[in-house]
């Protein structure tokens, strides 16, 4: 294995309980740089509790996840705050935009949160919104969009800080099945042109299909990692021999 | 699928000969078996003995003799009578997916060396494997209609035998267990 496909993120027996409820028992896995990873399962499967550990959004009662050299679980809540701004993009089922902002400043606002100067961020926000063809919607509230616009506006607002891990809970999971695939198109070209990795959470086979590779939750535990494993190291090799 | 209403669908377009039609059938139908040339020589005849096509004339154009064939007013009657007519809603469940189940899990429980959940298992990866592969070719650029057309409804099908096995994998329990109590 080339230095370049080593795991982006490595996560070893993850363990969480919501009181008496085992949301996760000792779930594992790996997630390449600019890997596709879908991670299906029954509801109540622990997908999303996974999700939100993985993106350090909640902490593990035990177990460890490793990113890009770093222990989510070590830092402050300050240093995890900043790594969610700077290195991920999270994208929800109904798209948790502002709804006071428009279109053009929910997108702009990650930019404004890390320095970028007004005009500059309103002006990478109008080339994220044009590139997924919602510019015209940019004056426009959330609650004056389409579904799969706000989604599109969502998506935007994920990508424009240029993340390398986009964290998606089932993104198409409000949207009707045609306005799904144009978000998940968008979704997964727009990953490929940046090599940004998405762990995409879906209970969908078609939207669990635009991935790589598939993970399997039962019970708070990954049952489905391992058939895949050489093929998406092979695939793998292939990327970082370009 | 009618392979002379197929024909006759594509003969709509203009006159033909058997070679064209071929072409333009498995351009039209992607996912589908190559039509075998012989089969559609075979149809193009029985499609003329039964007067829904006729022959137009031949060409050589340098090559083998071709001949091209042509619809008939009968034909565009049974084509839109084809058209209108309603395909039984699979009458029979008659899957090989489904009776290896079946068959796993009566085999289990009479102490057999059968495994339906490994089974199961083993099916979903092999199915995510083909949903993958159809899902790259209908979202590459420059796609056509008919690869789209296609890839959506092998992903559909695709879809709905997962659906089936994930419920029927929530059920193995309560299956073998109705089985052994027999």
């Amino acid at each position: 294995m080339t230095p370049s496909t080593a795991p982006l993120i490595t996560a070893r027996g993850l363990e969480k309980a919501y009181g008496r409820t085992d949301a996760l028992r000792g779930a594992s896995l790996t997630l390449g740089a600019g890997e596709i990873l879908a991670v299906t399962g029954a509801s109540g499967s622990g997908k999303s509790t996974l999700l939100h550990c993985l993106a350090g959004i909640v902490t593990p009662d035990s177990g460890s996840v490793r990113y890009d050299g770093k222990q989510v679980e070590n830092l402050s809540e300050a240093q995890r705050t900043e790594l969610r701004r700077t290195d991920f993009g999270i994208l929800f089922q109904f798209g948790q935009l502002i709804p006071e902002l428009s279109a053009m400043d929910n997108v702009a606002l990650p930019l404004l949160l890390a320095g970028v100067r007004r005009a500059a961020a309103h002006q990478q926000a109008a080339d994220w919104l044009g590139k997924f063809g919602v510019y015209g919607q940019a004056r426009l509230r959330p609650g004056e969009m389409s579904g799969g616009q706000a989604q599109r506006v969502s998506l935007a607002r994920a990508l424009v800080t240029g993340p390398k891990v986009v964290f998606a809970d089932e993104p198409t999971g409000a949207l009707d099945t045609l306005t799904g695939e144009q978000v998940m198109t968008t979704l997964v070209q727009s990953a490929r042109e940046s090599g940004c990795a998405v762990v995409l959470i879906t209970h969908d086979a078609q939207v669990a299909a635009y991935a790589d590779r598939e993970v399997v939750l039962r019970d708070g535990v990954v049952k489905a990692d391992e058939p895949w494993a050489a093929e998406h190291f092979s695939r793998a090799e292939v990327r970082g021999n370009d | 699928m009618s392979t002379r209403h197929v024909l006759l669908g594509l003969l709509t377009a203009g006159p033909s000969h058997g070679y064209d039609l071929k072409r333009r059938h498995d351009e039209r139908f992607p996912q589908a078996r190559p039509l075998a040339y012989g089969q559609v020589y075979t149809t193009l005849q029985r499609l003329v003995r039964d007067g829904l096509a006729e022959v137009e004339g031949t060409d050589a154009d340098g090559g083998p003799e071709r001949t091209h064939y042509r619809s008939t007013d009968k034909g565009s009657v049974e084509l839109a009578h084809w058209l209108g007519e309603i395909a039984p809603p699979a009458p029979f469940v008659t899957n090989d997916i489904f009776a290896k189940v079946v068959v796993a899990i009566l085999a289990e429980a009479a102490g057999e060396p059968a495994d339906p959940a490994a089974y199961l298992r083993a099916q979903r990866t092999a199915h995510m494997a083909r949903m993958r592969e159809l899902t790259a070719l209908k979202t590459a650029p420059g796609a056509d209609l008919a690869t789209v057309l296609s890839a959506d409804y092998a992903l559909s099908h695709l879809d709905a035998d997962l659906r089936w096995m994930t419920t029927t994998a929530g059920r193995l329990a309560a299956l073998t267990e109705e089985i052994r109590n027999v």
